[in-house]
């Protein structure tokens, strides 16, 4: 028995100083950005809980930069994003799964090559095609987020999570539905679409986190500060207030909290365990 | 079943992914290998053939052996952390304790977060004058330079890189720990297997694939670091912390030297797929086993 206690508090105390580990850069952050200009943000020992305590640096930063622009910038960056890879990967994943055609192997080892090539290393040839297809925004803004959404309009993973998707429909589906009278369109989307809601959801919440933090495409591609995504826009926030860590702060927790509440509402897509397929991704 | 679609049916279907994989995947790894055979020193709308000559700079140059090294013990240092704590943190949170999801949802959250801010948040606390410091003073140590000191620079960042994989890791292992057989670990404890012996025997031999898996996955983006890097230290100092991809997007968009970063990227690919290599074989070999 006192054995069993004191095994639960070794794991209990591990859990939490790794938890605390885990979010202790956000609450320092928090801390300083919340702390008055009257307060030492160097003074030792440092205080966890503002002394002189202020939402100014909040105001101050909303003031001066465009936060709901950024966000509106990143919705429909990662709104596209997730959209186009739904589709495509679906529309790709069924024939993959379902029908029998010539150049299946070669397409099947095709796609799953570009899991091997890492976007870092042919990033300079994608920028010189985006450029040659005047998909950028100095052109105007729509072509400036065509181009910051289709390099990664679709993905070896969201093909495979939607073929294994696919595979997993019994064929009696299709027979009655083609015995009603359905084409192959019809099927898809009326018949095996419905059927695979649930990876379509992995899918676009895993695709969504990913376009959402992406950082090294939209930095090469923006030139407009009216098109900087979210992640662009704070590490501008640097620039701004060079050494003003208190800005940098509250506009850094500003722009992290739409992902937070994301996070909280599809937790239990991330931490069920249940979606080991997607997390292999 | 019979055949309900008609002979281009499957292509009409494969159509759209082939187009985007085919425009922003396939021609640009051909285009690489070019790209790295050409001379742009003196405009990027002007190329000439340039033979070997991205490549002889690139083996002469002191800088990157220097990258190469830096990628190198990022590998080293943050591939074993980030195989074996999530894996331990794992084990932990896979029992039947209470606030199993509070602590999931805690550590899971460096992975959500993006990494700008994660890395904004690093840097403030590896100010001169942050609380590190207050820290490492307090016990009697002298202030460290974090990110303006060359010795610490890089392992400074490895820190985030590996603060914020640790997350996402342990899910994986959560997944795979799910799979091993509970009688498995009755039996154990019916022979009064203590924790490390019991975990030795039964959950590392059992989720072996998967150790293997985090391994290359985590192998691969300790080769492609670039925001930590970019936010933090922009390589410095004195190249300290540069790695590929930092190196590569500097040479590129700062220097304007399309050849020499395409030189660099090819570089950049064989490691990878070598890894991805190293990975089928270990990983294939594994799933046959078991």
């Amino acid at each position: 028995m006192i054995k069993k206690l004191t095994e639960k508090i070794t794991i209990h105390s591990v859990l939490i100083f790794v938890s605390l580990l885990s979010i202790f850069p956000f609450i320092w952050l928090i801390s300083t950005s919340l702390k008055g200009n009257s307060e030492n943000i160097f003074a030792y020992p440092p205080t966890i809980i503002p002394t002189d305590f202020t939402w100014a640096n909040y105001a101050g930063v909303w003031q001066k930069v465009d936060f709901i622009g950024y966000f509106i910038n990143s919705m429909i960056v990662a709104g596209g994003t997730v959209i186009l890879n739904l589709i495509l990967s679906a529309m790709a994943g069924y024939p993959l799964a379902r029908m029998e055609f010539k150049g299946k192997k070669i397409t099947f080892f095709a796609i799953l090559a570009t899991i091997m090539i890492p976007f870092q290393a042919i990033m300079l040839p994608v920028y010189l095609i985006t450029l040659k297809l005047h998909l950028v925004d100095s052109v105007n803004n729509f072509m400036g987020f065509i181009g910051l959404i289709m390099p990664f309009a679709v993905s070896a993973f969201g093909i495979f999570l939607m073929r294994q998707a696919f595979l997993g429909i019994p064929k009696e589906m299709e027979e009655a539905a083609i015995v009603d009278g359905c084409n192959v369109f019809q099927i898809f989307t009326k018949v095996l679409i419905p059927m695979v809601k649930p990876s379509l959801a992995v899918l676009a919440i895993f695709t969504f986190i990913g376009s959402w933090g992406e950082f090294l495409w939209p930095s090469i591609v923006l030139t407009k500060e009216t098109m900087y995504t979210l992640p662009v826009g704070v590490n501008n926030l640097q620039g701004m207030f060079s050494s003003n860590w208190r800005f940098i702060a509250a506009g850094s927790i500003l722009a992290t909290i739409p992902i937070i509440i994301f996070f909280l509402c599809m937790q239990k897509y991330f931490i069920s365990g249940e979606n080991e397929g997607a997390i292999k991704g | 079943m019979f055949k309900y679609y008609g002979k281009y049916t499957p292509y009409l279907f494969l159509l759209p992914a082939a187009v985007v994989l085919v425009i922003f995947f396939f021609i640009p790894f051909f285009q690489t290998f070019i790209l790295s055979f050409q001379d742009y020193s003196n405009s990027i709308y002007q190329a000439q053939f340039a033979g070997l000559d991205n490549y002889i700079k690139l083996f002469k140059s002191p800088i990157f052996y220097k990258v190469l090294v830096n990628t190198f013990i990022y590998l080293v240092v943050a591939v074993p952390i980030l195989a074996v704590i999530p894996l331990f943190l794992a084990i932990l949170l896979n029992q039947k304790i209470r606030g199993i999801t509070l602590y999931k949802i805690l550590i899971y959250l460096p992975v959500i977060v993006s990494i700008v801010v994660a890395a904004i948040a690093f840097k403030w606390l590896y100010a001169d004058e942050g609380i590190l410091n207050y820290i490492v003073t307090a016990i009697g140590f002298e202030r460290i330079g974090w990110l303006t000191d060359p010795h610490w620079a890089l392992y400074s960042v490895i820190i985030v890189t590996i603060w914020k994989g640790i997350g996402y890791y342990m899910m994986i292992y959560l997944a795979a720990l799910m799979s091993v057989p509970k009688e498995l670990y009755e039996a154990c404890d019916i022979d009064g297997a203590g924790f490390l012996r019991k975990h030795l025997t039964v959950t590392i031999p059992h989720i072996m694939p998967t150790i293997a898996l985090v391994t290359t996955i985590s192998a691969i983006s300790a080769m492609k670091v670039f925001a930590e890097i970019y936010v933090m230290t922009k390589g410095g100092p004195l190249n300290s912390s540069k790695t590929i991809v930092y190196y590569i997007y500097e040479r590129a968009f700062e220097n304007l030297d399309l050849g020499f970063a395409s030189a660099m990227a090819v570089i950049l690919l064989i490691i990878v797929l070598a890894l991805s290599l190293i990975n089928v074989i270990f990983f294939e070999k594994n799933r046959y086993q078991i």
